[in-house]
């Protein structure tokens, strides 16, 4: 195991995030605290509770989710996209370094963003609204497999795309609008039978779902099903970037 | 020019003292391009190879092979006894490179990008062993300068340095000057010699001949994808390379005399030169021979003189040869 090249990929990119503070914490943070004024504080003290939890602190779990799926892809998927842009790939390439060396790298300093960012929002949150953690193990272990995937699904991401263009497709067009229908700022069992049913092909569900139920014990789908579809897309993408090595695919001639 | 004789080529075998050994390597990308066809090559120990090849030849198709960057399509690359397949990782922290492009962190300091190419090779932090290779590369005052923020020659350094930065034992470098003033370029030959002085293998490629003249020990050309010459410097120019003799008449010939005509004896187009090929090696130049017999025919010269073919003219030659 190649350690020196871990840490040296690891150091290199969490280097990136404090240079570009205001892009990879204070923004999250920020939009992430509107959410909580306009959506907690103003909106949700005029609405009722929801399974019995105070709306404000309702969607605490979901906005925390809602960003850490955003920048866990943003954060990987620009990590490994730069070097190809620039060139600087061929260095990557050329060491003496395996793939889950690399992997484990990139993704790692993605995820350990992602945790940072989650982190600070919940703190943030905390000065909004009131809530509870009663399970605060299975909180931390859904924000770092949720950190950890998605970060893998932004570095398959980040490998694929060829343009800045499609480094933003996946992520505004497809992952943004999962999350916002994945029940981050409502219980799926508020919706009517039909689109309840079609929520349960939103993969985002189990992950809300499951990690609202660290906070208060209350989901939409079983924590055991949640924790099983979180694992499962894990391994879908551990599988991919395993063939993206495998292949050389859009990284080697 | 009369056709070149075909040269010895390099056995396949490896040699005792090869560092780096090619074998059967070919390579056809996705396009259907075939890049490089069947090369063998050897580079031999703490050597200064230069790889000559017009644009296009497969130099860096080579070179990214045996790097790691591109796949081969079949053959088989040995670093230093290893094979940069099954035991990259031995090959590789053998292996430096400095690209044909300029591609660099623009973002981050000098020394945060030399510290990271240690790491990633492998290498524990050695801050003396890399303020050593930034102050030989001249670099040592601008280590906390973002690289954005250096010149071209500057930001060629800094690829230097980040290729050196994990001691390699092998070190390839891609049109190194391509772009450099003649006074950086007099550095960086400099710089190569040290670090062949300290038993570092250096493969260049360059489009600058003279580079080739005066930094290589010997010299590959590479045309079509494949090695067409493989030959120490001085035994190539020995070989290949022709003297002149030009004599400029005191006046015009029409034609040459009959018993004058031959292949390494011609006659400039307006009539005014004559211009003799010799052998600059061979025991009897035949210009001793030429003169009197111009003599003999009252043809008068004013002025004379010889020249060299240049690696240049061998290498436009080769290329042109196999064309």
């Amino acid at each position: 195991m190649n350690i020196h090249a871990i840490k040296a990929i690891y150091i290199f990119e969490m280097a990136r995030t404090w240079r570009t503070l205001m892009q990879s914490i204070a923004s999250p943070v920020l939009s992430t605290s509107l959410y909580f004024i306009v959506f907690g504080s103003a909106i949700g003290s005029r609405m009722a509770n929801v399974d019995g939890v105070s709306y404000g602190a309702f969607i605490v779990p979901g906005l925390i989710m809602l960003s850490i799926l955003t920048e866990s892809i943003s954060n990987a998927s620009f990590g490994i996209y730069m070097p190809k842009f620039t060139g600087t790939i061929y260095e990557l390439l050329s060491a003496p370094i395996s793939a889950i060396e690399t992997v484990i790298g990139y993704v790692g300093a993605a995820a350990t963003k992602s945790v940072i960012v989650g982190t600070i929002i919940l703190v943030t949150a905390r000065l909004f609204v009131d809530f509870t953690i009663l399970h605060p193990f299975w909180m931390v272990a859904f924000l770092v497999m949720t950190s950890v995937t998605f970060s893998l699904f932004g570095f398959i991401i980040g490998i694929w795309a060829d343009s800045f263009q499609k480094l933003q497709v996946v992520p505004l067009m497809i992952v943004t609008p999962l999350a916002f229908l994945g029940g981050s700022f409502y219980s799926i069992n508020m919706l009517p039978p039909f689109w309840q049913t079609i929520a349960l092909f939103n993969p985002v569900v189990y992950l809300v779902s499951g990690f609202r139920w660290s906070f208060y014990g209350v989901s939409d789908v079983g924590v055991g099903i949640s924790l099983g579809m979180t694992l499962a897309f894990m391994l879908a993408c551990l599988a991919a970037v395993w063939w993206i090595f495998r292949t050389g695919y859009k990284i080697k001639a | 020019m009369k056709p070149l004789d075909p040269l010895p080529m390099h056995s396949s075998a490896v040699a005792p003292d090869a560092i780096i050994s090619v074998s059967g390597l070919s390579k056809t990308y996705a396009s259907g391009f075939q890049a490089l066809r069947n090369v063998d090559l050897q580079i031999r120990r703490g050597e200064i190879f230069a790889l000559l090849g017009p644009n296009g030849a497969g130099k860096t198709t080579l070179i990214s092979i045996i790097c790691g960057i591109v796949n081969p399509s079949t053959g088989t690359v040995q670093a230093d006894g290893h094979d940069i397949v099954g035991e990259y990782r031995a090959a590789r922290q053998k292996i430096g490179l400095v690209p044909q492009e300029l591609s660099t962190d623009a973002f981050e300091s000098v020394w945060a990008t030399v510290k990271f190419s240690r790491g990633l090779f492998g290498k524990p932090p050695n801050p003396a062993y890399l303020e050593k290779i930034l102050k030989d590369l001249s670099l040592w005052e601008k280590r906390d300068s973002k690289i954005m923020t250096l010149s071209g020659g500057m930001k060629r350094r800094v690829m230097i340095a980040k290729a050196l930065s994990h001691e390699p034992r092998i070190l390839f470098l891609d049109e190194p000057t391509a772009g450099v003033d003649v006074e950086l370029r007099r550095d960086m030959w400099e710089m190569v010699r040290g670090l062949r002085e300290s038993g570092v293998t250096i493969i260049l490629t360059t489009h600058y001949i003279e580079e080739a003249e005066e930094m290589a020990d010997r010299i590959g050309v590479i045309s079509k994808g494949e090695i067409i010459l493989v030959e120490e410097k001085t035994a190539l120019m020995r070989k290949l390379g022709k003297k002149q003799l030009t004599l400029h008449l005191q006046s015009p010939l029409q034609t040459l005399p009959a018993d004058l005509q031959a292949d390494h004896l011609q006659l400039s187009p307006d009539g005014a030169e004559l211009i003799y090929t010799f052998d600059a090696q061979g025991e009897h130049t035949g210009i001793a021979s030429l003169l009197r017999q111009l003599g003999e025919h009252g043809i008068d010269f004013k002025d004379l003189h010889t020249t060299e073919s240049s690696l240049e003219d061998i290498f436009v030659d080769l290329v042109r040869g196999r064309a």
